[in-house]
């Protein structure tokens, strides 16, 4: 048993969900208790959808326990297939059902259905959302295209010269309940078109059977969210000798990068390294003097694989920021993760357990969070300004305005989004001169337009029993040392009183007095 | 009993019982609920109230593994290790609820005798009570009924004349119930659940029990064998449910009926003018009630009687008939009820019939919104308050208010191209 205060994925057939939701003419049984139609809601009001998810559950209750679970899972594919009459036909289990083992797929495959039926196996117990939806995602496209498969790979993605036509790729990964896909999309599609690529297929959002179908059709696979479509992505390399690229486009030196990758595989002259400059305004706004007292801002990071990357590098590279923590919850991308925490001096937080990730954001003292909304509780409890750039979201996360995090545009938002959340310069200044103010005290962010800002308590209430067990008695804080430590801007006191307190018990110190906390500021050079 | 009764079954669109932690941990905020369960459970809870920011979370999820599956490690050592973090890191919590999941049933983990022997432990600092609030037991509130069922057993016995209003209600109502029966002549009147999970009401031979909401069943026969008197009265929504609902208690107590009627007739009076307004949008349209959380034979028979709406068809999920009598004579005669669900049915009937106003969950909102027909999701009515003669206005404006809005917002959404334009 896992103590879980806040999971970051959904269980896998919530995956599948994704993908059958995400498609048209793709329907899913789901042999599910009573209640499971809960996941409805993602879609209808998360991703705020005027038509229901393709999913017909079985809704057993305790009373068909006893009978015959079997021919309820063959009735309701049978009602399904009829009344839908999808062109595909997902069938699976979720975590009860799969304890009872009904062997829902075997059942629908031997009714002599006439659309293809694929079989789900998700094992609800070891496996999560994403898994689920890069499962579902690999075994449809694989039960599609496997009768399409030459026996011996061979594929050109520079065959679109010879044919004269312009080069065409598909976009793999975007789904229902992604971070922002429904604009990354639009975003990358405008990208491509600018340098004369088009785009084939979109999948799995917003494709159709036939168009699964039409993906070996397309000279290369751009892999947009590797969570849900690497798998996927590779089976066609593997199959079809279809390359597929490995950049993600979030971030200004991201995208220039995916930009040389596509290029290159398809054999076009790569694009100019200013075009970035020239498209985006992030490259400006962050150059701007406005913005120099972002440099140095700590900030700690966690979400998806792909999320956290790209987040570290325009943190480091293309904010200035410095990055204090780097996580993920994806264990797929653990590797990546790793290296990438390893370049910037860290330990990667490898973990879907929120209350060590909240120990984490606790240990580093960062003043800013960009997590998922999870890391939004812990900010909150930690009075930290936090922005969300990755999944689990909430329904502010799906806006009605444009707001991709790919590409040049999605870099202006992701400008304007996490430099929100901070202290804007002349206050912060201000409040570092004068502390005794009646409406601007301490902790408050004026521009976030409420008073007090952050709960003062937050600051000064003792960190939680679980991030103190670990830590040995320390020395003692005096008077005039807490006094001085007030004094500190509000923002930067945390990692204050953590090197204070270090840099005192190397030096054996029992007592922390305002000389110590001087001491430790020139030893720190901070 | 004028309604026409009949049963349908087939695929659900209801809410597990898991989802009442939603609103009873706020009523609750000293206790913790933990649900024994799979991550699915987990999600449903974060997907419906972790839109909200909780700096100190009140629920949570022990979720089960491969291991405890495969009965390599043993359950109950490992749910006590749980609740020994989760309470180290939560002292303050004075009530831990374990709440029991499909899972957790199919799989027959007892957490009855979990919670016995985390009491044990906890010597009283903590007190630990289970409930179930599967889905393949429970639907929606049947899970407030299932963790105030749990309660009973912990309530202390007085012989004490007193009132209990069982059922979740809103602060602001109860305060206002509370005013009104000391008015009448009740002085004690006590709730359940109440706003600590400590300060448990007494029960015993002197207390008459008012239901406030109709889902109580269980919760209701375990009072009566603690020795308490419930009612039978129809629920307290609208003003002439809340007024019946009132006399059925002051005839318990033998007040006078002038001084009951002197109290309450300027509020039925003033609940009337409240109403009007309301009255009039609603008045011949026609509704449809989609099976969710037994509140729906008490709300159609108030929008058909002090609203003026016509039933088309009220589902609920489950009809509890002896407790339901009450609501069930006031329906008008031939009144079609339907007790359980095959959606996709019960959505081609809706369709047929394209009813004015279509009370549902939000996972059908707004698809048939899409379509083109108005909807009142029904989830907000357990969120609200709703209870007592004075909310009458508020309850009606819940469903004048979709109605409103589309007149409002649907002509300036839907130009037609023939309207002459500004600068023409």
């Amino acid at each position: 048993m896992q103590l879980t205060l806040w999971t970051y994925e959904g269980p896998p057939h919530v995956g599948a969900m994704r993908i059958a939701a995400s498609m048209h003419g793709v329907h899913y049984v789901l042999h599910a208790p009573q209640g499971d139609t809960y996941a409805d809601l993602l879609f209808t009001m998360i991703e705020r959808r005027g038509q229901r998810p393709p999913v017909t559950y079985t809704t057993f209750q305790a009373r068909d326990l006893g009978g015959d679970t079997a021919e309820l899972v063959k009735r309701t594919v049978r009602e399904a297939a009829e009344r839908f009459r999808p062109d595909a036909l997902l069938v699976g289990e979720s975590c009860t059902a799969e304890l009872i083992q009904d062997q829902p797929g075997a059942l629908a495959q031997g009714m002599g259905l006439s659309m293809p039926v694929v079989t789900l196996e998700l094992p609800a117990y070891s496996k999560k959302e994403n898994w689920g939806a890069a499962e579902t995602l690999y075994q449809l496209v694989r039960n599609l295209l496997k009768p399409q498969a030459p026996d011996q790979p061979q594929h050109d993605p520079k065959a679109w010269m010879a044919v004269g036509r312009r080069p065409r790729v598909n976009l793999i990964g975007p789904s229902l309940l992604g971070f922002r896909c429904r604009d990354d999309v639009l975003e990358i599609q405008r990208l491509l078109t600018v340098h004369g690529i088009d785009v084939g297929v979109v999948a799995p959002l917003g494709a159709e059977v036939s168009d699964i179908q039409r993906i070996p059709q397309a000279d290369l696979n751009v892999c947009l969210y590797p969570e849900i479509a690497e798998s996927s992505c590779s089976w066609l390399e593997r199959s079809f000798g279809m390359p597929f690229t490995r950049t993600v486009p979030i971030g200004v030196g991201a995208t220039h990068d995916f930009l040389v990758e596509l290029h290159t595989l398809l054999g076009m002259d790569s694009p100019t390294g200013e075009e970035g400059y020239r498209c985006s305004r992030l490259p400006w706004y962050s150059e701007s003097v406005d913005s120099t007292y972002l440099t140095g801002k700590r900030v700690f990071i966690f979400g998806d694989g792909s999320h956290a990357l790209a987040a570290a590098r325009i943190c480091s590279e293309e904010l200035g920021f410095k990055v204090v923590g780097l996580g993920t919850y994806s264990r797929e991308m653990a590797r990546s993760v790793r290296a990438a925490a390893k370049e910037l001096g860290l330990e990667a937080l490898i973990s879907d357990d929120y209350l060590e990730v909240e120990a984490a954001m606790a240990d580093a003292a960062p003043e800013l969070v960009l997590g998922t909304q999870m890391e939004r509780h812990s900010a909150k409890r930690l009075g930290i300004p936090c922005a969300v750039i990755s999944t689990p979201m909430h329904v502010q996360d799906v806006p009605a305005r444009n707001s991709p995090q790919m590409g040049w545009e999605g870099a202006n938002v992701i400008f304007d989004a996490w430099v929100h959340p901070l202290m804007m310069g002349l206050e912060e200044h201000l409040i570092g001169m004068f502390r005794h103010d009646f409406e601007f005290v301490d902790g408050h962010q004026s521009h976030l337009g409420h008073r007090g800002g952050t709960d003062q308590a937050a600051e000064e209430h003792s960190p939680s029993p679980v991030v103190m067990s670990h830590e040995e008695q320390g020395p003692v804080w005096t008077a005039d040392g807490e006094a001085e430590l007030k004094k500190i801007p509000f923002f930067v006191r945390g990692k204050v009183r953590r090197n204070t307190e270090t840099y005192a018990r190397q030096e054996g110190r029992l007592e922390i007095s305002s000389e110590t906390l001087y001491d430790a500021k020139a030893h720190y050079k901070a | 009993m004028g309604a026409n009764l009949r049963k349908e079954s087939g695929p659900r669109e209801v809410f597990c019982g898991l989802t009442s932690i939603v609103w009873l941990h706020r009523r609750m905020p000293d206790a913790f609920f933990l649900v024994v369960g799979s991550r699915t459970c987990a999600h449903l809870i974060q997907s419906a109230a972790g839109v909200m920011i909780f700096a100190e979370p009140r629920f949570g999820t022990a979720i089960l593994n491969e291991r405890d599956l495969a009965g390599l490690a043993d359950a109950h050592d490992e749910l006590d290790r749980v609740a020994r973090e989760l309470l180290a890191r939560r002292p303050e919590i004075r009530t831990l609820f374990l709440v029991g999941s499909c899972p957790s049933e199919v799989i027959k983990l007892d957490l009855a005798r979990a919670s016995e022997r985390l009491n044990e432990e906890l010597q009283g600092r903590v007190r630990v009570v289970n409930y179930s609030g599967s889905g393949i037991e429970t639907t929606f509130t049947e899970g407030e009924d299932g963790a105030l069922s749990a309660l009973v057993p912990f309530l202390p016995s007085t012989d004490k004349r007193q009132l209990l209003l069982a059922g979740t209600l809103a602060d602001a109502v109860e305060d206002r119930l509370v005013h009104l029966f000391a008015r009448l002549g009740i002085e004690t009147v006590c709730s359940l659940p109440p706003r600590q999970s400590t300060e448990l009401p007494g029960v015993g031979p002197g207390t008459t029990v008012l239901l406030t909401q109709p889902f109580l069943s269980n919760t209701a026969r375990l009072l009566k064998e603690r020795g308490a008197k419930v009612l039978s009265s129809p629920f307290p929504l609208g003003a002439e449910g809340s007024r019946r609902w009132m006399e059925t208690a002051c005839r318990d107590f033998n007040l006078p009926g002038d001084r009951v009627a002197a109290v309450l007739d300027p509020l039925e009076e003033r609940a009337r003018m409240a109403l009007a307004p309301h009255r009039a949008e609603l008045t011949g349209k026609r509704i449809v009630l989609l099976p969710e959380s037994q509140l729906e034979i008490p709300l159609g028979r108030f929008l058909q009687r002090e609203c003026g709406m016509e039933l088309v068809e009220v589902g609920t999920p489950y009809l509890n008939r002896e407790q339901m009598a009450p609501e069930l004579e006031l329906l008008p005669e031939g009144t079609d009820v339907t007790e359980g669900q095959h959606v996709e049915q019960q959505l081609d009937r809706v369709r047929d019939q394209h009813p004015d106003l279509v009370v549902c969950g939000m996972g059908l909102a707004n698809p048939l919104e899409a379509e083109g027909i108005t909807t009142k999701w029904s989830i907000e009515l357990v969120f609200s308050p709703i209870h007592g003669i004075d909310q009458a206005g508020d309850l009606a404006e819940l469903f004048s208010r979709p109605l409103r809005r589309r007149q409002l917002i649907h002509p300036a959404l839907h130009p037609q191209t023939s309207n002459p334009s500004i600068h023409a």
